[in-house]
């Protein structure tokens, strides 16, 4: 952590989006955790993404619960709507907000603490409901808060910076989202934003409930060796079965590629994801192939990263419960209170 | 491209954008610090050391240091006008406000060391080399037509911007050396001076005759029509007291700009300047035009003066062709007539402010120094020394019209010449800068330094009101900094001198530096050649002049780190984030190795003197 605000002045040539903002208008206040943090980065990645993507500031609404990772949103996007929740209950909060205005984009930040233990029946509810968010879990493995107990995303057999050794079998919250019918699965790591900021702009655009796992090194409490969160065993563990270049309606394709290693995904706005495959083999519209490929490679020690799954046509929670399509701050009171004879008739048609 | 070695003094050195531009290589940062910090004693004694004169270069100096100051170029697409550190008048602030530095300075040498060494001119390269000879043993005869010495500081500079008081001080600190100054004695003949067997002969001379205007009139209307610097030294010997209501000044440099303000002060109340080239293209620094133009000072331009009129032997104007600037396919400038009716300026009197020139007609032609076909004398740019053993030049003297900065930069250079050539050495064996790099961690998050960058633009040095200053020469017309605006202009440096060192093996590739960078210097990636590496940059670096600080292939990625040195604002950021300590701020002093034991031969050492 740093005692000095970043300084305002900017690189002269820092581009500008066609909203006028510069990268550094995403930004928030300068973050107190630990210096070397993979959270940072994963912060950076989001203001990078949102820059790239010209969304507008207000029309993002950040969420989290308590942690280390849920921290973060004060760190990023300071002209966004935020709401720090209680512990693992940002995807409740999360989900209401999200019925009363649909508008938003909701952008979801948790920690494997938040998400994976005290908030894990949350966790499995928002993504088995198709709430249209980008749920970010900041994975560290480890409790870094409360000085680096194992988290419940902790691998079996992997060292704690005392010297113990984790007993316990880990959760994996990409298998969990796979499962549990998340439209847009994917797994990042906060060392690679080359990899990161595509995936991010990606699960923003997806019309669904986008989960995204980024592996990200607790310098303080989990980058040692024998750790299998740290910086260096994620790096030569690393497993990428693609990398996306993202393109939006307006941007010009230009890359050229061998034929048969690039796939493009039409998103429903227009906005292509292009896969860059790596292992020719992998599908990412398989749910169920991810899922065994994704066992293989975690019993061999490996990290799969990239985009693991997605649909490009999803359901949402407000297409399932038939929702109206206006805000609820955008209806006039007659709308939203239609009055003692239309209740009398509602229960009536329940009686 | 190769990883950089921080390890040659020149590489952090360009990183000090002020001190690589300056010419004595004065350490800019650090004594801006201890402006800020109020210990302005210390400030002036590294610039005393540097430069000889602080309180007058505070005054007057030309300030290459200020174009080249990092401030300007961040403060580029982020506020209105970028602007450098007003580092110049930051210096008069360590003058103007130290306590008694006497105590502190050398003392004439307790012994002499046998070797004479004769100076020609006070000017402020002779009193340079003085400075640095005199303490060391050195029989140091300063020679001088005028009475007192300074040279072009006392008499081409107008008391309005530099004080007398000032110019005394300063030059009596060297003169307090134990220099033997022979006032009002003038050398017509070198050889003569030759065979007075000094060890060592310096010109510093500077570059006295002003240049004249032969166009029609000229001869006629000569009572009014005077030689810009002469007319200024006159001016300050309190010979000249007066001028005509309307005056012209002819020329566009710093000279030019004394005539006009200097003219204000004694009775021209109609003063113009009128130049040849553009606005833009003239030689005047801009603060010295805006400081004219401040004072009411109409600067007319493109304009070329064809005759002076006159009338029953008395000038009553001149006449100016209009021109405008016009480029051949070569890209030369030429400035060709309009076809516009000539326009008559009528004028009571005029300066003429066209350049100045050398002359050494007191130097024999057969004494075997050579001289070039403009009648300059063939000087090593290095060591000084002419194409005669014992007789070196500095100053204009040597090279020409250029300033105080330079002078002293000379003097300092010849000092080192004259000084291993006393002792039998070869002379184009310089010796090094000192150089040291110290951290300035002292906690986690502390530094001894500050850190934090100033979002102020420059202030304003505040001025006498023209009311008051116009009336009288003497009166000094800019008031300096107080110490808070002092303080706080001193807060808007960078300190540059306040290195981010990386150690690759530290380095874990946690982005930290890279994210929290404001300024996008710092980058991760594959190696590639330079101009190719420049382009794929966080944000590209379009000045190859700032150079690009590579590291070597990091251990598990093999990614370099690539660091744009151009708009670095020093603030540590990196080296706060770093998890691991690769980054890390240090101190980057240098000073540059004047005359004495340091700049000679490390083996010749302990030898006693040579006979």
């Amino acid at each position: 952590m740093t005692y000095l605000a970043k300084p305002k002045l900017h690189h002269p040539g820092l581009d500008k989006n066609t909203l006028g903002y510069t990268r550094r208008d995403y930004e928030g206040a300068i973050s107190t955790l630990c210096a070397g943090c993979g959270h940072d980065s994963i912060s950076a990645a989001i203001i990078q993404a949102c820059f790239e993507l010209e969304l507008p500031p207000h029309r993002i609404a950040k969420l989290s619960g308590i942690g280390c990772s849920s921290k973060t949103p004060t760190y990023f996007l300071g002209s966004s709507h935020g709401f720090n929740s209680v512990h693992g209950r940002m995807p409740s909060v999360l989900t209401g907000a999200n019925l009363a205005n649909r508008d938003l984009i909701y952008l979801g930040v948790s920690g494997d603490g938040d998400s994976a233990s005290i908030g894990f029946g949350q966790f499995a509810h928002s993504l088995r409901r198709g709430v249209n968010m980008v749920y970010i879990v900041e994975n560290n493995g480890v409790y870094g808060l409360t000085k680096g107990q194992f988290s419940a995303t902790a691998d079996k057999g992997s060292k704690s910076k005392k010297g113990a050794i984790n007993a316990d079998a880990p959760i994996d919250l990409v298998a969990m989202a796979l499962q549990l019918g998340a439209s847009f699965v994917a797994r990042g790591f906060s060392g690679d934003k080359t990899q990161l900021v595509p995936l991010i702009k990606a699960a923003l655009l997806h019309p669904g409930a986008a989960f995204l796992d980024v592996l990200s090194p607790c310098v303080a409490f989990n980058n040692h060796p024998g750790s299998t969160k740290s910086y260096d065993y994620v790096r030569e563990h690393n497993e990428a079965v693609n990398y996306l270049d993202f393109i939006t309606p307006r941007s010009e394709i230009t890359a050229q590629y061998p034929p048969g290693s690039v796939e493009e995904v039409m998103q429903h706005d227009g906005s292509v994801v292009r896969l860059r495959k790596l292992h020719a083999d992998y599908d990412p519209h398989d749910r169920i192939a991810a899922m065994s490929y994704l066992q293989q490679h975690q019993i061999a020690g490996e990290v799969v990263t990239g985009l693991l799954y997605v649909d490009p046509q999803p359901d949402e929670l407000h297409a399932h419960l038939n929702t109206v399509d206006m805000p609820f701050n955008q209806l006039a009171e007659s709308e939203l209170c239609p009055g003692s004879a239309a209740l009398q008739k509602f229960n009536a048609a329940l009686r | 491209m190769k990883a950089t070695d921080i390890a040659a003094p020149d590489y952090f050195h360009r990183v000090v954008d002020c001190q690589w531009a300056c010419p004595a290589h004065t350490p800019v940062p650090e004594y801006i610090r201890l402006i800020a910090q109020g210990r302005y004693g210390d400030a002036y004694l590294i610039n005393w050391k540097s430069n000889v004169f602080p309180g007058i270069l505070g005054r007057t100096c030309d300030r290459p240091c200020e174009p080249a100051c990092r401030r300007g170029r961040v403060e580029e697409g982020n506020g209105e006008k970028p602007e450098p550190v007003a580092i110049c008048r930051l210096k008069r602030v360590a003058a103007d406000y130290k306590d008694d530095i006497r105590a502190r300075l050398p003392r004439p040498a307790a012994a002499r060391n046998g070797k004479r060494v004769a100076l020609i001119g006070a000017g402020p390269s002779s009193l340079t080399v003085a400075r640095d000879l005199a303490p060391l043993g050195y029989e140091v005869v300063l020679f001088d037509g005028d009475a007192r010495a300074g040279g072009m500081i006392r008499t081409q500079i107008p008391r309005f911007r530099l004080p007398e008081a000032v110019i005394d001080e300063e030059v009596g600190y060297v003169l307090d050396l134990g220099v033997d100054f022979r006032a009002g004695q003038r050398i017509d003949s070198l050889t003569q001076l030759l065979r007075e067997n000094y060890d060592a002969v310096f010109v510093g001379t500077g570059a006295p005759r002003g240049r004249d205007l032969d166009i029609p009139g000229r001869r006629e209307a000569a009572a009014n029509i005077h030689i810009g610097i002469d007319w200024l030294s006159s001016v300050s010997f309190g010979h000249i007291d007066r001028i005509g209501r309307r005056v012209i000044v002819l020329g566009g440099g710093n000279t030019a700009m004394d005539c006009c303000r200097s003219s204000r002060r004694l009775g021209g109340e109609d003063v113009k300047v009128v130049v040849r080239s553009g606005f833009d293209e003239m030689k005047a620094s801009p603060w010295e035009k805006e400081d004219a133009m401040h004072e009411g000072i109409p600067i007319l331009n493109f304009m070329v003066p064809k005759a002076f009129t006159h009338e029953h032997g008395k000038l009553t104007g001149v006449l100016f062709e209009k021109v405008a600037a016009q480029y051949d396919d070569r890209g030369r400038r030429q400035l060709l007539p309009t076809g516009e009716p000539d326009v008559h300026l009528p004028c009571d009197d005029v300066l003429v402010a066209i350049g100045q020139e050398n002359a050494f007609p007191w130097i024999e032609r057969d004494l075997g120094i050579e001289f070039d076909k403009w009648g300059m004398p063939v000087v090593d740019k290095v060591t000084l020394r002419s194409t005669h053993p014992r007789v070196f030049f500095g100053g204009d003297a040597a090279f020409g019209p250029k300033n105080i900065i330079w002078a002293v930069a000379h003097g300092h250079e010849a000092a080192v010449s004259i000084d291993k050539l006393c002792h039998g050495e070869d002379l184009h064996q310089r010796p090094a800068p000192g150089v040291s790099l110290t951290s300035q961690k002292m906690g986690i998050h502390e530094w001894s330094y500050d850190n934090a960058v100033s979002g102020d633009v420059r202030y304003r040095v505040p001025m006498k009101e023209n009311r008051i200053a116009l009336k009288d020469i003497k009166v000094e017309v800019e008031l300096g900094f107080d110490p808070k605006l002092a303080f706080a202009e001193a807060q808007r440096c960078l300190n540059c001198d306040v290195q981010t060192v990386f150690t690759p093996k530290l380095c874990i590739e946690c982005d930290a530096c890279v994210d929290i960078c404001p300024m996008d210097c710092i980058n991760f990636t594959d190696n590639g050649d330079e101009p190719a590496l420049r382009q794929r940059l966080r944000a590209p670096a379009d000045d190859p002049e700032q150079a690009l600080y590579v590291s070597d292939a990091l251990k598990i990625t093999g990614h370099v780190m690539v660091k744009d040195e151009d708009v670095c604002l020093h603030c540590g950021l990196c080296a706060e984030r770093c998890p691991t300590g690769a980054w890390d701020m240090q101190k980057f002093y240098l000073e540059m190795t004047h005359a004495g034991p340091g700049c000679r031969n490390k083996r010749r050492e302990a030898n006693p003197l040579p006979a």
